[in-house]
Order: C-alpha cells, then sequence, then structure tokens
C-alpha cells in the first residue's frame, strides 16, 4: 500500500510527467473555456442570421415596381357628356384607359391572347390611382399623361430579380414575350423598382401588390387599447392589494399560486379560453378586436401583477413609516407616496408585457381573427386582424411576392417592439432609484 | 353604443355628485367650528359619488346580462303554436334566426310569423334599451340625494370610502383564481362532452389520429380516430430537438457568461440574448418555412437523405433557438447564486477554471440547471406558431425527425379555426387536448419551480 503511495508519489514530482499533466489539464482549460465561447457565439450569430434574413427580405417587400404608361384621358370615355360631376368619373371605365395606353405603346400586339397578357403587366389596383387621379384633379380630361402605375406581382418579382431569366420559359412565371415587352420599357425608362406607400396605406388583399398592413395595424392597435384598458387597471390593483394590505393567509397563498402558475399557462390555452366563455358562453362577435384584447388581457395579467409587486417591493419600508407616521392612512400611504414611486417600474413591466402581447398569435386564431379582412377596422367590435396573424396568413399564402411583403410585415413588427422596449429600457435608467 | 349610454348617464351623475359633495362639505366645515370635519372634503365627495354610482351601475349590469334571455322567452311565448311545438333543437336555430333578422342580417325572405317574432323582438329591444337607461338615471339620482344628506361633519367619510376601494382591489385580485378556474372549466366541461363520445382511455392510447368525421352517418370510416399517441409521440420529437440545440447552446453561453465574461461583456450579452426570447413566435415560424426547412431539405437531398419539406427537424431547430434564452439566463442566474467560497476553495486546491465548473459549481448549481431545462421544456410544449407553419400536419407515428410529424397545438389549431360545431367529437377533441396540454404544462412548472425554490433555500 505505502510502497503503491510512494510510487504515485514519485512519479508525480518526475518533472516531466508533471510537466505533462499540467499540459493536459491545460489543453482541457482551453478546449472548455473555447467551447463556452462558441456556445456564446453561435447564440448570438443565430440572432445576427435571423435579423439579417428577414430584414433583408423585409427592404425587398416594401419595394414595389411601377410602369410609366402615356394614359389618354379621353373625355369620351371618361365623361362622355362633359358634366364634370364626380359622381359620374368615378364610375368612367378606367380599366379601358389602361388597356388603351398598353396598346398605344405596343401596337404590334394583336392576337387576344397576347392582349390579355399584354393588360396583365399591370396591376388590376391601376384603375383605382387612376380614378383617384382624375377626381383630384378634373382638368387632366382630354389630356395625355405619362402615369407610373403599379406592376402585377409577377412582373415585381421579375424587376426585383427573383426570376430567373435563364429558366426554360416553361418554369418560370413570366413568358419570353412578357420579358420582351419589359425590356423594352426598362429601355425607356418606364419602369421602376421603389419605395411603395400602398404598404402602409392599404388593408389586405388577394393580389400581393396591393395589398397593406393598414388593416393589421389598426386592428393590433385596437386590440392593445383593450387590452391595456383591461390589464393595466386590474394588474396594478392586484398588485397593491397582494403587496401592501393583503394578510397572510390561505386565499392570499392560493391567488399568488394561481399568478405564479397562470404565468406559464401556454398561449393557446388562453385562446381556447376566451373561445368557450367570451365567444360561446357570453356572445361576444368573432374576430373582434374586443374579445381579442380581453383574452391578451388575461394572458399580459399575471406578467403585470409579478412586475408590480416587484416594483412596489422596491420601495424602502422607511416611505411608508414616514408617512403613517405623519398620519396618513393605508391607503393614503400608498396612493400618495409608494405608488408614485414605484409607477416607473410597474410601466417598465405593463410595457414588457404589452410587447409580448403584441407579438401572439396562437390565442387569436381561436377567436376567429384569421379572418380575410380587406377594410380598415374602425371600432372595437369589427372584424379585424392584428399584424402577428397578417403575417401568418401571408406566409401561408402560396404567391412568391408575399414572401416580401411578410417580412415587411415582420421588420415592422419587430420595429414596434424595440421601440416599446427601448422605452421599457429608457423609463427603467431615467426613473430608476436606488435606495 | 347604445349599451353606453346608461353608463355615459351615471358616470356624469358621479362626477357631479362628487362635486356637491365636496361643495357640501365645505358649506359645512364653514359653518361648524374649524376643523369640524372628520375627513377631507373630496373625501366626502367621493363618497357621494360611490352612492350615485355604485347601485345604478350594479343593476344595470345585471339587467343587461339578463335581458336577452328574458327577451328570447317572451318571444317564445308570442311564437305561434305550431313553431313552438318543434322540437328544441329546431327551436334553436329559429331562435338564432329570428336574433340575426333583428340584428339586421337578411338571409331570406322570413316567413310572417318569424317576422312578427323579429318585430316583437326588435320592439323589446328597444323597450330595455330605455328601461335601463331610465333606471340607471333614476337610481344614479336617488344614491346623489342619499348619499348627499347623509353627509354630517362627523361622518367618516374617508373610512367609507377606503373600505370601497379596499374591497375593488380584494375584487380585482381574485380575477387570476377566476381565469384559472374559467380555464379549467371550460376546458373540463367540453372534454367530458368528448369523452362521452370517445372513451378516455382510446384518447390517451390510441394509435390513430384522424379527426375528420364523414358527412353522411353512412360512410366508411365515419367516426373518425381519436388516439393522441401520435401527437405527442410527435411533439415530444420537436421538443427533444429543440432541447438537444437550445440545450448545450444555452448552458455553454451561460457558463461563459457566469464563470469567464468579466462583468461588462456579460451584462451586453445577456439582454441580447434575451432578445430571441423577445422576439414573436410568428417570425421564427417564417424564419423556418423560408430559411431552414429548405436548407435542410438541400442538405439532406445532397447526402442523399429523403427530408419532408415540413421537418420535425427544422420545426424542433427553430424552437431550439427560440429557447436558448430560457436556458441560458436562468442557468446563469443559477451558477451566479453558488457561494464564491466553493468557488475559491477549489481553485484554492489547484483547480483549474473549469476543473471549478465542472466538479464544482455545476453540481452546486444542478437543481437549478434542470429546473431552467424544464421550464424550457414546458415552453417548448406549449409552443404553437413555429410547428403550426413548420411541422405540418400529418399525424404520423414515428421518431424519426426527418419525416413530418403533428403536435398537439397544431391539432388544435386546424380542428379550431373556421367554421365549426359545438356538438361533434371533432371539434371537442380540440378542448381534451388543451385539457392535456394545460396539464402536462402545469405540472412540469410546479415541479421546475419546487425545484429552483428548494435549492436557493440551500444556500441562502
Amino acid at each position: 500500500m505505502t510502497d503503491v503511495l510512494a510510487r504515485d508519489l514519485a512519479r508525480a514530482r518526475n518533472p516531466a510527467v508533471a510537466a505533462r499533466r499540467a499540459h493536459r489539464r491545460r489543453a482541457a482549460e482551453a478546449r472548455f473555456r473555447a467551447a463556452s465561447v462558441a456556445g456564446t457565439a453561435v447564440a448570438l450569430l443565430t440572432l445576427v442570421v435571423l435579423l439579417v434574413a428577414l430584414v433583408g427580405q423585409g427592404l425587398d417587400g416594401l419595394r414595389a415596381t411601377r410602369v410609366a404608361l402615356d394614359v389618354a384621358f379621353d373625355a369620351a370615355t371618361v365623361d362622355p357628356d362633359g358634366t364634370g360631376d364626380p359622381a359620374v368619373i368615378a364610375k368612367a371605365d378606367f380599366n379601358a384607359l389602361v388597356k388603351e395606353a398598353l396598346r398605344a405603346r405596343f401596337p404590334d400586339v394583336t392576337t387576344r391572347q397576347d392582349r390579355k397578357r399584354l393588360n396583365g403587366l399591370v396591376s388590376s389596383g391601376a384603375l383605382y390611382e387612376l380614378r383617384d387621379m382624375l377626381l383630384d384633379d378634373p382638368g387632366v380630361i382630354g389630356t395625355t399623361q405619362r402615369v407610373w402605375l403599379p406592376a402585377s406581382d409577377d412582373v415585381d418579382q421579375f424587376a426585383k430579380g427573383h426570376i430567373d431569366r435563364a429558366a426554360s420559359e416553361a418554369e418560370r412565371r413570366v413568358s419570353d414575350q412578357e420579358i420582351a415587352w419589359l425590356d423594352a420599357l426598362e429601355a425607356d425608362e418606364a419602369l421602376q423598382t421603389r419605395f411603395s406607400r400602398i404598404f402602409f396605406t392599404a388593408g389586405d388583399s388577394r393580389e400581393p401588390e396591393l395589398a397593406g398592413i393598414r388593416g393589421a395595424l389598426v386592428g393590433s392597435l385596437l386590440t392593445m387599447a383593450v387590452t391595456a384598458i383591461i390589464a393595466f387597471p386590474l394588474g396594478v390593483a392586484t398588485a397593491i392589494y397582494l403587496e401592501e394590505f393583503a394578510p397572510r393567509n390561505r386565499w392570499t397563498d392560493l391567488i399568488e399560486v394561481n399568478i405564479n402558475n397562470l404565468a406559464a399557462v401556454p398561449s393557446i390555452v388562453f385562446g381556447l379560453l376566451g373561445l368557450a366563455i367570451f365567444l360561446n358562453v357570453v356572445g361576444l362577435p368573432r374576430s373582434a378586436p374586443l374579445v381579442g384584447g380581453l383574452v391578451l388581457a388575461l394572458m399580459s395579467l399575471p406578467v403585470i401583477i409579478i412586475a408590480g409587486r416587484a416594483a412596489l417591493t422596491a420601495v424602502p419600508p422607511s416611505i411608508r413609516e414616514a408617512a403613517r407616521g405623519v398620519g396618513a392612512s393605508p391607503l393614503q400611504v400608498v396612493a400618495h407616496h409608494v405608488l408614485p414611486l414605484a409607477m416607473p417600474g410597474i410601466l417598465t413591466g405593463t410595457i414588457i408585457a404589452m410587447a409580448r402581447a403584441l407579438g401572439e398569435t396562437a390565442p387569436l386564431l381561436m377567436i376567429g381573427m384569421v379572418a380575410f379582412v380587406v377594410d380598415v377596422p374602425t371600432g372595437p367590435m369589427d372584424a379585424a386582424t392584428v399584424l402577428p396573424v397578417q403575417i401568418y396568413l401571408w406566409a401561408d399564402s402560396p404567391e412568391r411576392a408575399f414572401v416580401g411583403k411578410t417580412a415587411a410585415a415582420i421588420v415592422v413588427l419587430l420595429g414596434f417592439l424595440i421601440t416599446m422596449n427601448g422605452v421599457a429600457v429608457y423609463l427603467r435608467r431615467r426613473f430608476e432609484v436606488k435606495w | 353604443m347604445l349599451t353606453l349610454l346608461p353608463l355615459f348617464t351615471v358616470v356624469v351623475l358621479a362626477v357631479v355628485g362628487y362635486r356637491l359633495g365636496r361643495r357640501r362639505a365645505a358649506a359645512l366645515a364653514s359653518r361648524g367650528a374649524p376643523r369640524a370635519l372628520h375627513s377631507l372634503p373630496s373625501y366626502h365627495g367621493s363618497y357621494v359619488a360611490l352612492w350615485s354610482a355604485i347601485p345604478a351601475l350594479a343593476i344595470a349590469l345585471a339587467w343587461l346580462v339578463a335581458a336577452p334571455h328574458v327577451i328570447e322567452s317572451m318571444v317564445v311565448d308570442a311564437l305561434p303554436d305550431d313553431l313552438r311545438a318543434l322540437p328544441a333543437g329546431e327551436l334553436d336555430v329559429l331562435m338564432n334566426e329570428i336574433k340575426n333578422l333583428a340584428d339586421g342580417y337578411v338571409a331570406r325572405a322570413p316567413s310572417p310569423a318569424v317576422q312578427a317574432a323579429t318585430d316583437l323582438t326588435n320592439r323589446l329591444r328597444g323597450i330595455s334599451a330605455a328601461g335601463v337607461a331610465a333606471v340607471a338615471l333614476a337610481l344614479a339620482s336617488l344614491g346623489l340625494l342619499f348619499g348627499r344628506r347623509r353627509l354630517v361633519p362627523d361622518l367618516r367619510a374617508r373610512n367609507k370610502v377606503e373600505t370601497a376601494v379596499t374591497a375593488a382591489m380584494l375584487g380585482c385580485s381574485t380575477l387570476a383564481v377566476i381565469t384559472t378556474f374559467g380555464i379549467m372549466l371550460s376546458l373540463l366541461f367540453e372534454a367530458i362532452r368528448f369523452f362521452h363520445v370517445v372513451p378516455l382511455g382510446d384518447f390517451l392510447f390510441g394509435l390513430q389520429w384522424s379527426p375528420q368525421t364523414a358527412l353522411r352517418a353512412d360512410q366508411a370510416g365515419s367516426s373518425g380516430a381519436f388516439g393522441a399517441v401520435p401527437l405527442i409521440v410527435g411533439t415530444l420529437l420537436v421538443t427533444v430537438v429543440a432541447l438537444l440545440v437550445a440545450g448545450p447552446i444555452g448552458l455553454m453561453a451561460a457558463i461563459y457568461m457566469a464563470n469567464y465574461a468579466r462583468p461588462r461583456v456579460r451584462a451586453t450579452i445577456k439582454p441580447i440574448l434575451e432578445i430571441l426570447a423577445g422576439i414573436p413566435t410568428v417570425v421564427y415560424a417564417f424564419f423556418a418555412v423560408l430559411t431552414v426547412a429548405p436548407l435542410f431539405r438541400d442538405v439532406g437531398a445532397r447526402l442523399g437523405l429523403d427530408v419532408a419539406s415540413e421537418s420535425a427537424l427544422a420545426a424542433g431547430v427553430v424552437m431550439g433557438i427560440m429557447i436558448i434564452p430560457f436556458i441560458s439566463s436562468l442557468s446563469d442566474d443559477v451558477m451566479n447564486a453558488v457561494p464564491r467560497a466553493m468557488r475559491d476553495g477549489a481553485l484554492a486546491l489547484g483547480s483549474t477554471t473549469s476543473e471549478t465548473i465542472r466538479e464544482v459549481v455545476l453540481p452546486a448549481a444542478l437543481p437549478g440547471i434542470v429546473g431552467a431545462f424544464m421550464l424550457a421544456f414546458s415552453r417548448a410544449v406549449g409552443e404553437t406558431m413555429i410547428v403550426v407553419m413548420a411541422a405540418g400536419l400529418a399525424a404520423n407515428l414515428t421518431v424519426n425527425p426527418l419525416d413530418a410529424v403533428t403536435t398537439v397545438t397544431v391539432q388544435i389549431v386546424t380542428l379550431l379555426v373556421g367554421d365549426q360545431e359545438f356538438d361533434s367529437p371533432k371539434t371537442l377533441s380540440a378542448f381534451a387536448l388543451g385539457l392535456l396540454l394545460f396539464t402536462v404544462t402545469l405540472a412540469l412548472n410546479v415541479i421546475a419551480l419546487g425545484i429552483v425554490k428548494r435549492y436557493r433555500e440551500k444556500y441562502d
């Protein structure tokens, strides 16, 4: 036994063996450290890849292709009787104007089928732009104007280089003939891809080039308003009660356990609750921002309560004791002293909870906010959709052009989230008091 | 918006009551000896406002809840005998039609009897709306007068107002309990209806999931199959892939942040990693569909593997990215909570930093790290959008991550999006799945929080 120990000790003292072992241990140390750095780097890299991929696509989706055409605002088509009445002008056949302008640009197109294809270059939404243009300025009637009209989604994809010219004709959505026309337009500088306002001013549409996020944005705004109006007062009241007034008993414990568990319930379960209670029992309308707001409010409540309690605990007891000492009632202590001091923390928590609610999709699918809604909603009872659901709907669309739109909507959504989180961080930095 | 009229009336009267009460209290104070009031005038004002608002709002609310039912039963009573004799189901359909007509949705020209019932409904609704406004106005005015008459210098207005406010806060705090019970009751109620049709054993142990029920009773396979095992296996498969991605990355990142990184680096990296948890899941889902799934398919094709375009692997990997911060942040916290003295002891005995971490810090922090993994697991099980868009609908019973699988949450979404009829087992099965999901995540969370808590008590 002692022999073995002595032998080990002798070997350990052998400089060559010790050096080898030290080398091995140092190598292990370096490996482990490198692994930990690699883990962190991989995590950070995925974040960067994710953001770069989405923002790149999103900028693409914010731009749209337009075609310049010399449109002859023929009085005989627009306003045959020369009334100048907007109601008459609004009903005119603007489609004919677009077709006429295309035929004038490419006079050698004669067959029916080719004409149909030629007309397909310009989006079906072009006529509305022409109509609005005429209603704004009836003076152009009888003149010929060069007008930039929105191109169809296939032309848009081609102009952005998403359609491979070298592929065989059967495999791409743009025919050789169409490419020839587009090249001709391009040579005239009559084809341009630039930032498009339509994306922010239009509601949803089946045509990618006409689809916008206005409806979803307003829907999100209405839903968030309902959520904030319900969740903020209820959350703050609950936090104050539990932190400042509640006696320590079984009932309070039950409430606390419930709040902690609710914070971890999958969001889709809240959607099931909304479907079973708000729609089937109470009978509120499907797809309404009111119901969406209620569901998201229930979901955000635990987060607001937990953040509120943390903010209230951070206010030192000496403040409360001093206020009590000069004769304030318990409620006055909270209302006049503790709550104002805790407010920045509570607001920070609320904004973070709202940011989470803004990005939430699954529970809203359950209560029918996935309907295809073209109109921009005007009130909390109208059928509406919200930004994340719009993203989901577009991502499911088969047209390639919706990919850019989806990414652009994601960029807008992420922009909102970053702004909200930035405000929360600012509030915390600006008003946080270290006691 | 007519329903808001009573509310508006009451609010206006409450404001008037507040001002009247305050002025009255000020008058009382100036008449009597100085400091004769027990409470400040503003509390007297609030006291009057409460008397004016609370009874009126309570009655108006009760009225608004009860009115549709009362109107419905009155309309049913007024229906011709042949319609009233209809079976309950058909009568419900008829009443729905009448309600829709009264709301202004005309689907087809109604029969005279239905038209008469619609007119009656509209008339009753008008009377009810006027009635509730009148009652609210009367009660609010009466309350205001009553409250104002009770103002005397000795009135303990502050105490009464504060009691009311505290009661209101207690009411708010019970909402969390009500929500939990609401979730449990709504899930249980529908799930029990489902289990009347499909036995619990078939649901939990059945190997076949195809919820399509046939339109006609004599069609083949009209009963549908509601065995949840393929869904559970699919969920576990995606979750395990996610944990295999997030586990090593998250844990290594946590080790770096807690042991190697300088404080300033750690303070920068931690919030940046937490951005990953703040990105909406629908964004991850789009990323999975757009980038990750095609990448895996191409790589698989090059290696000669047949990767489904909606593979469990793609969904799992992206979900793994999402849950990295759950593991990294929580593990970082628990490793930081390991007492300094334990590290110093190990270092003083000559171990390298990595030996200290492996032999001392990790074993000490193990319960907390296990808790972090369980929270991440529960989060992944309940995650919906990524799997809805990236994992697909095919209920394959497989453990091959290259195949398409479906999960519990995907099926809930598919079963409930679109029109549903609430008596078919197809719709009800979604609630049974919801109950399963709720139970499992709840159990996971309780266990995880328990582990984290017990660990904390050890060193504090």
